[in-house]
C-alpha cells in the first residue's frame, strides 16, 4: 500500500538547491506536526503530501472556497463545530502517539464485552494506526484482483488508476452539494475505492475491515464505487465496536455508480463516542435495470446526519434504503433516506426504524421525488419509531415531491412505546426488565437486522442488550 | 416438603378503584383449584395480582410461596420462583421469536441466579426438549420461528400459552380462562394437555366460565368470586352445579358481594 507520505530525508537534502515542490515539503514536515484549523495553505500540503495531480488540487480549492461560501445547514441538529480547532490531516503515524492509557474507561469495558480481539481493540480506539490484516486479506485479495476487481484506498486508486478518479470522482456528489461535502472534497483522505468490472459477481460481502486502517476510517474519507454493467458486490463498512476518536467531526462522502442490471449494496453499521458528529453525505446514481440497496445502522455519536440517496435514471431502476438508528443519552440521529425517480417504471423503497432511550432524540427526513416523465414510478415508505421513556424524542420529517401524475406512491409512519403490557408478559415468564426491553427493541429492528451479514447481526444485538442495561427502571 | 402458595385477606386497586376485597386462598402444589364467578368479578385481577402487575396495586393482605413474600418480588423474580400465569388475552412480541423468547424464559427459569448476559441453555438441548414439547402439544416445529403470538389465531395463542406451561414446569400455575375463545376440539385438546403437563405435578388455579376444561382436570377445590370476595369453596359439584345452573343462586345469597359486583361490572 502506497500510504507512506511520509517526506523523505533525501529528498529534503536535495532539496537546497531546488526552490519549488522539495523546499515546500520540507516546510510541510515542519509545519505539520500538528496543526489545526482550515485554510488554502492547508489544503495545498495535503494534496501536496499525497503527491497529487493538479487537477486533484484545484478541486480541493474549489471546494475549500465553496466551504467557506457554505452557510452551516439551519434544519437537522445544533452544530456547534469551530472549524479552526480540528486537525485536518494526521500522518498515520500521529496515531501512534496516543496511548491506550488514554481511551476512556467505559470504551475498554464495550471491548471487552463484544470480544473484540486484542489487536482490533488497539485499532479501533485510534491507539495503533494499522491493523495487521493482510494475513486475512491476502487470499481474498488475489482471487478477487484475477476477476479484475480493484480494491483498494482512495488515495491510492488516485496514484495508480487516475483515469477512473478522473472520470467519476465528485460527479455523484459535487462539492457545491452541501458545506459538508465541500469541506471533505478540499480536505478528503483514505476512503475506499472499488471496480468492479462487467459481469463480475463477488459471492462474498466485501469488507472494509479487511483493511482497516488509519487511512480507510479517517475523519474525512472518501469512498467511491463504480459497480460495471451486469456486476454484483456486496460492501460492508465500519463495525459495531464503539470508534473512539479524540477528533470531533467525522464527514464522509461516499459515491456510488451502478451501471446497466448491475447490484450494489452498501451496508454500514456504525457506533460512534458521543463526542462525534457524524455528518455524511452518501448517493448513488442506478441505470438501466439496475439495483441499489443501502443498508444503514447508526448508533452513538452527539449528533449523525445521514440520508442516503439513491437518484434511479434509467427506466427499471431500483433503489433501496434500510435504516436504522438507535439515539441514547445526549445522542440526536438525524437519519433518513432520499430517492429520486428521474426515469419511468422505477421502484424505491425506505425503510425506517429508530429507536430513542434515555432523553435520546431520533428523527426520520425523507425526501421522495418524482419527476416530470418518471410514469410508472412506485415508491413506498415505512417509518417506526419505538419511544422506551417518556423523557425521550422522536420526529418524523417526510418529504414528498411528485412531478407526475401516473405514478403510485405510499407513506406509513408509526411510533410507538414499549407497552407495559409487553414488558410484563416477557417479565412475569422470567426475563428481566432489561433483558424484556432489549428483546423488544431487538424484535422491533429484525425485520432490518436480519438483511446484515451474520456476525454484523450478531454483534448489533449484543450491542443493543448493552445500551440497554440499566435503561429502565 | 410439599410447596404451598398461600393468599390471605388480599385488597386489590387498579387505578385507585378496589376490586379485591379481602382474598383468601391456600394452594397446595398437586392439588387443582377451580375459580369461578360473574363477569368483572375479579378472577383475572387475582392472577394479575399473583404475577405482579404493575397496574394492580396491592393495597392490603400477603401473598407467599413457601413462605417467601411475592410481593417483595418483582415479576420475574416471581416466575423464577416458580409462579406462571396462561394469560387470557397474551400480547404480540413483534419481530421476537418464539423459540428465542423460550429459550430465555426457560434459561432463567431453571437457573434462577443467572445474571443478564450469561450462558443460556444448549442450543441442541432445548430444540430437543422444545421438539419434543411440541409433539406432545401436536404443534408443528414451524411455530417455534414464529414471532411470540404475532398474528395468532385464538386457538393458536392459548396452544402457545400452554407451551411454555410445559417448558417452564413451574410449582404453581394460574390458567386464565385458557379455553375462552376456542372451538369444542381445541379446548378437548387444551384441556388434555394441561391434564397431561400440569395435573398433580403443579398447582393449578383454573379461571374459566366453562366446565369443559374441569372435566379433564376435576378440581378438589371451586372457589366462586362475586364482588372481589370468595364467597364460595366446595369441591368439583360446585362447579357442577355452577356451570347447570348459572350465578342465580350465588347472586341471591351474598347481595352485599352482588351489590359491589353490579357497581364494578357497571364501570
Amino acid at each position: 500500500m502506497a500510504t507512506d507520505i511520509t517526506p523523505d530525508k533525501n529528498a529534503e537534502a536535495e532539496s537546497i538547491g531546488e526552490i519549488n515542490k522539495y523546499d515546500f515539503r520540507t516546510e510541510t514536515e515542519a509545519v505539520f506536526k500538528s496543526q489545526k484549523g482550515l485554510n488554502e495553505e492547508i489544503v495545498r500540503q495535503i494534496s501536496a503530501m499525497k503527491e497529487e495531480p493538479e487537477w486533484m488540487l484545484e478541486f480541493r480549492l474549489k471546494a475549500l472556497e465553496i466551504f467557506e461560501s457554505k452557510p452551516m445547514p439551519e434544519w437537522g441538529g445544533d452544530i456547534d463545530i469551530n472549524f479552526q480547532d480540528i486537525y485536518y490531516y494526521l500522518k498515520p503515524t500521529d496515531g501512534q502517539e496516543k496511548s491506550w492509557d488514554d481511551v476512556p474507561e467505559e470504551i475498554k469495558e464495550t471491548f471487552d464485552r463484544l470480544g473484540i480481539p486484542e489487536a482490533e481493540r488497539k485499532f479501533l480506539a485510534g491507539v495503533k494506526a494499522q491493523f495487521e490484516s493482510e494475513v486475512v486479506y491476502g487470499s481474498v485479495a488475489e482471487d478477487l484482483e484475477k476477476q479484475g476487481v480493484i480494491f483498494t484506498d482512495t488515495d491510492t486508486a488516485l496514484k495508480e488508476h487516475p483515469e477512473l478518479l478522473r472520470e467519476y470522482f465528485g460527479t455523484i456528489i459535487p462539492s457545491e452539494d452541501n458545506k459538508f461535502s465541500a469541506l471533505n472534497s478540499a480536505v478528503w483522505s483514505g476512503g475506499s475505492f472499488i471496480y468492479v468490472p462487467p459481469g463480475v459477481k463477488i459471492e462474498f460481502p466485501l469488507q472494509a475491515y479487511f483493511r482497516i486502517n488509519a487511512q480507510n476510517m479517517g475523519q474525512f474519507e472518501r469512498t467511491l464505487i463504480i459497480v460495471d454493467e451486469g456486476a454484483e458486490i456486496h460492501y460492508v463498512e465500519g463495525c459495531t465496536a464503539p470508534m473512539y476518536s479524540s477528533d470531533s467531526l467525522h464527514s464522509a462522502v461516499v459515491e456510488v455508480i451502478v451501471k446497466k442490471n448491475a447490484r450494489c449494496r452498501y451496508t454500514t453499521i456504525q457506533n460512534w463516542a458521543n463526542n462525534i458528529y457524524n455528518l455524511v453525505t452518501k448517493r448513488a446514481v442506478c441505470y438501466a435495470d439496475a439495483t441499489m440497496e443501502w443498508v444503514d445502522g447508526n448508533l452513538g455519536s452527539q449528533l449523525t446526519m445521514k440520508y442516503p440517496a439513491v437518484y434511479m435514471l434509467e427506466p427499471g431502476a431500483h433503489g433501496e434504503i434500510l435504516s436504522i438508528a438507535f439515539a441514547g443519552n445526549g445522542q440526536h440521529q438525524d437519519a433518513g433516506a432520499k430517492l429520486v425517480h428521474a426515469a419511468p417504471h422505477t421502484t424505491g423503497q425506505i425503510i425506517s426504524k429508530s429507536i430513542s432511550k434515555n432523553g435520546g432524540r431520533s428523527s426520520y427526513r425523507g425526501l421522495v421525488r418524482v419527476e416530470e416523465g418518471a410514469t410508472h414510478a412506485k415508491n413506498n415508505v415505512v417509518c417506526d419509531a419505538l419511544i422506551l421513556d417518556p423523557e425521550s424524542r422522536s420526529d418524523t420529517y417526510p418529504y414528498i415531491e411528485i412531478m407526475e401524475q401516473d405514478v403510485s406512491i405510499g407513506h406509513e409512519a408509526s411510533v410507538s412505546r414499549i407497552g407495559e403490557e409487553q414488558l410484563f408478559y416477557l417479565t412475569s415468564r422470567g426475563l428481566s426488565e432489561t433483558e424484556a426491553s432489549a428483546m423488544i427493541v431487538n424484535g422491533f429492528i429484525e425485520p432490518l437486522v436480519k438483511e446484515l451479514p451474520m456476525e454484523y447481526a450478531v454483534e448489533l444485538n449484543r450491542l443493543i442488550q448493552l445500551q440497554m442495561e440499566g435503561s429502565v427502571g | 416438603m410439599t410447596h404451598v402458595l398461600k393468599i390471605e385477606n388480599l385488597q386489590v386497586a387498579v387505578e385507585g378503584k378496589p376490586i379485591l376485597r379481602g382474598v383468601d386462598l391456600e394452594i397446595k402444589h398437586g392439588e387443582t383449584h377451580a375459580l369461578m364467578g360473574p363477569n368483572g368479578s375479579g378472577k383475572s385481577t387475582l392472577g394479575q395480582a399473583i404475577m405482579g402487575h404493575p397496574k394492580y396495586e396491592v393495597t392490603g393482605g400477603t401473598i407467599t410461596l413457601d413462605g417467601e413474600d411475592l410481593l417483595e418480588m418483582e415479576p420475574d423474580e416471581r416466575a423464577r420462583a416458580g409462579m406462571f400465569m396462561a394469560f387470557q388475552r397474551p400480547v404480540a412480541i413483534p419481530g421476537v421469536k418464539m423459540a428465542d423468547f423460550l429459550r430465555h424464559s426457560t434459561t432463567n427459569v431453571r437457573n434462577p441466579e443467572r445474571k443478564e448476559g450469561e450462558d443460556l441453555i444448549p442450543m441442541k438441548d432445548f430444540r430437543r426438549e422444545l421438539k419434543d414439547k411440541m409433539q406432545q402439544l401436536q404443534m408443528d416445529m414451524e411455530f417455534a420461528r414464529r414471532y411470540v403470538n404475532d398474528g395468532f389465531s385464538g386457538g393458536e395463542m392459548k396452544r402457545a400459552e400452554i407451551l411454555q406451561l410445559a417448558m417452564l414446569q413451574p410449582k404453581f400455575a394460574i390458567l386464565d380462562e385458557t379455553d375462552s375463545g376456542l372451538d369444542a376440539d381445541a379446548v378437548r385438546l387444551a384441556s388434555e394437555s394441561i391434564a397431561d403437563i400440569g395435573r398433580e405435578k403443579m398447582g393449578l388455579l383454573i379461571i374459566t366460565h366453562h366446565d369443559k376444561l374441569l372435566v379433564h382436570n376435576p378440581p378438589e377445590f371451586t372457589h366462586v368470586m362475586l364482588g372481589g370476595r370468595l364467597v364460595e369453596t366446595g369441591g368439583s359439584e360446585l362447579a357442577e352445579e355452577l356451570h347447570a345452573n348459572g350465578y342465580e343462586r350465588i347472586r341471591a345469597a351474598y347481595p352485599e358481594a352482588e351489590a359491589e359486583n353490579l357497581a364494578m361490572a357497571g364501570e
